[in-house]
């Protein structure tokens, strides 16, 4: 059996134990606050570096994701996406596993949705649909992810590698699919036909007419709210219920979780599955929301944007929707800086993405130690003036 | 042999960078420090050699700059794994990251051209070595043909990689330093209590993988094609990282395992739209899917048995 937990500690989880001591709100909100504006200003540096000012690309940035209405449209939108693979990345972390495959388990998700579609579309309203499509979505990336996380615990091959394996399988597998199967005969796009109108999601587009928003031909659509549903599912499943106190105490110590009489085997595939689940839902968005027909790769990298998503937010569904928030500004806001600025193309993004992984991730004990220090050197101020050995911090 | 030759030619060519990317993994793991970022430092070298082969008109800039660029990453991938302590599968995803956003930025931002470095002119290039006597024996059958088709013919880079495996299993088998890097690999506090800097150690592997990584990127942009081109690694770093698995991360086996690789690529290359005899016409996604495959089934355990170093993955503390 073994579980290989050694290898991929849960690094939005509960970070390995330190000598130092910092308050929670130092812990949960300063610290990450740190990594993240440290990624931003190496950003920053790297637009300096090809001779362009990068507060000027900061504000073209921000008022292409938020100076206008179909700019905040966009922008939720693709923020949509990263909450949904952010969440699949957090859970599995919570037990104490990476899923790279995020990124698969979007694209199998999809042939769940279009499957659902081009079966029901002509017969069925888009409130039949809608509940289908998604179940299956989450049906598929489930069962793409169980296969990893089954390997894992049964067969001991890593997670982390079987799921990066998945992920090339599955493009070459839809790829194949596409074309040799789904393409209607006599197209020459590798991409299903369209849905039939009447089962596309309703775009929010009148929610926000309500606020005084005009979101223009934005795709943001009901998607958001099963992605902000999902977020308040995860919240409550892995801190409020009897199976995610198992999946935590799995992703902490597994050796304490099998004490207790945990089954690792068992949370290890649920929590892969769960994962999978939630990844696989993504593809409703652009799928039945947006592009109403399967297309090669469609999923654009959102399973990746997840990894960051996850790791800013460390692992907590608030964290996660905001920072799934911040990326789809970059996303939106990155298209139009190229377009008014274009030596700052939108790779920049894949950039911001790399380096808040590094910052938030890897690095994540970086500014750590300087933190505690500075912040108990404040504390001792305040308490010499107070002039009372008073509470530590 | 007419048709099989130039399959077998195409190969060797395709196995290169996976030799030369497997092998740099196989130091950075055999030390105990996964590197999932094979793909981003070869990526990053692919474009450094193209941008400065490409403006300077000389290979060998080009290859010292892979080389420089493909060290930095993996320094900065050993201060987060090694001194940092931070998660080593995190900092590669990073890694790759930071390549491909980087790559196709500065391309873009420098040369505007859809990411792509300007074109390398002839002196910035690997060019193929016709080796002696490869004309003479042309005639000779089966003997002559194959050397002077499949043997003769490569640029400098492809001899370098085939050398390179003997070399890496003398290095870690037969000398001081490889016997130390496979022991912080399995066991790094033995090595520590024997009075050797564990650190130093890993630092040296991750060093020598980014040499390799920057040679595999320079294979791709300067001496396979002429220029980078966005993205061109397309995914070698993970085929080479399933081949080095495949290999059990041993030096021999990599080139064999390699080898296969690039076989089912150049195979999968020359079946598009193919018929064979008996299973009718294979999808060539199948044959481009087979690595990856191979690589899952392999790892479960299902042929053989892949057991990764004791220690990777693992941040050394000194006093538990």
């Amino acid at each position: 059996m073994s579980a290989d937990t050694r290898s991929s500690p849960p690094p939005a989880a509960g970070a390995a134990p330190r000598a130092v001591r910092i308050p929670p709100w130092a812990e949960y909100g300063l610290i990450p606050l740190v990594n993240v504006t440290a990624a931003f200003l190496v950003a920053g540096l790297v637009v300096l570096f090809i001779g362009e000012s990068p507060l000027a690309a900061v504000k073209l940035l921000l008022w292409g994701a938020l100076g206008f209405g179909e700019g905040i449209g966009f922008t939720l939108f693709y923020a949509t996406n990263f909450i949904f693979t952010g969440l699949a990345v957090a859970v599995a972390f919570h037990a104490g596993l990476f899923n790279i495959g995020g990124e698969g388990q979007a694209y199998v998700g999809g042939l769940g949705v279009a499957l659902v579609a081009l079966a029901l579309d002509r017969i069925a309203p888009w409130w039949v649909v809608f509940p289908a499509a998604t179940a299956a979505a989450a049906l598929f990336g489930a069962a793409w992810a169980f296969i990893p996380g089954w390997l894992q615990v049964r067969r001991g091959s890593h997670v982390v590698i079987t799921t990066i394996m998945f992920n090339f399988i599955a493009s070459a597998m839809m790829v194949w699919l596409l074309v040799d199967h789904l393409m209607p005969a006599g197209s020459m796009q590798p991409e299903t036909r369209t849905f039939a109108a009447s089962a596309a999601l309703p775009k929010l587009g009148g929610l926000f007419a309500l606020l005084g928003l005009d979101v223009g031909g934005a795709p943001v659509n009901l998607s958001l709210f099963l992605a902000l549903a999902c977020a308040l599912f995860v919240y409550v499943l892995v801190w409020r219920t009897k199976l995610g106190y198992e999946i935590r105490t799995v992703g902490l110590n597994p050796a304490a979780a099998v004490y207790a009489g945990i089954s690792i085997t068992r949370i290890a595939v649920v929590s892969m599955m769960l994962s999978g689940a939630l990844a696989g839902m993504m593809a409703v968005n652009p799928v039945l929301g947006d592009q109403q027909r399967l297309q090669i790769d469609f999923v654009g990298g959102a399973g990746f944007v997840g990894i960051a998503v996850a790791l800013m937010g460390r692992g907590h569904p608030v964290g996660i929707v905001l920072s799934a928030i911040l990326f789809g500004m970059l996303y939106q806001g990155g298209a139009e800086l190229a377009f008014d600025m274009p030596a700052v193309s939108r790779d920049m993004i894949v950039v911001i993405q790399g380096l808040v992984i590094l910052f938030a991730g890897a690095l994540e004990h970086l500014f750590r130690p300087g933190i505690a220090r500075l912040l108990a050197l404040g504390s001792a101020a305040l308490r010499r003036r107070a002039g009372a050995p008073g509470k530590a911090v | 042999m007419e048709a099989v030759l130039p399959v077998l030619d195409s190969a060797v060519r395709l196995s290169v960078p996976l030799i030369l990317a497997a092998l740099a993994g196989l130091f950075s793991e055999r030390s105990g420090i996964f590197d999932i970022g094979l793909e981003g430092k070869m990526l990053i070298a692919a474009f450094a050699a193209g941008a400065v082969a490409g403006v300077t008109a000389s290979a060998w800039l080009g290859l010292a700059a892979a080389v420089v660029a493909s060290v930095a990453f993996a320094l900065v991938h050993g201060y987060a794994s090694i001194t940092q302590r931070g998660n080593q599968i995190v900092s590669g995803v990073a890694i790759n990251f930071l390549a491909s956003g980087l790559t196709a930025f500065l391309g873009q931002a420098w040369f505007s051209q859809g990411g792509r470095t300007p074109p390398v002119p002839a002196g910035g290039r690997f060019a193929e070595i016709e080796l002696p006597g490869a004309e003479a024996l042309r005639g000779v059958p089966l003997v002559g043909p194959v050397y002077a088709e499949l043997i003769s013919g490569h640029n400098l880079l492809v001899y370098l990689a085939v050398l390179a495996v003997p070399l890496s299993a003398w290095i870690l088998y037969r000398t001081r330093f490889g016997l130390r890097l496979r022991a912080v690999g399995e066991n790094p506090a033995a090595v520590d209590t024997a009075g050797i800097s564990v650190a130093w150690l890993r630092y040296r592997a991750v060093m020598i993988a980014g040499i390799f990584c920057g040679f595999a990127g320079a294979y791709l942009a300067i001496a396979q094609s002429a220029g980078f081109i966005r993205d061109m690694t397309a995914g070698k770093g993970f085929i080479a990282l399933a081949a080095l698995i495949f290999a059990k991360w041993r030096p021999w086996p990599v080139l064999g395992a390699c080898f296969l690789f690039g076989l089912l690529d150049a195979i999968s290359i020359r079946l598009q739209g193919a018929r064979l005899p008996i299973v009718g016409e294979v999808p060539v996604q199948a044959i481009q899917a087979l690595p990856y495959l191979l690589t899952v089934v392999l790892l479960a355990g299902f042929i053989g048995r892949a057991v990764p170093p004791r220690a990777g993955g693992v941040p050394y503390v000194k006093e538990h």
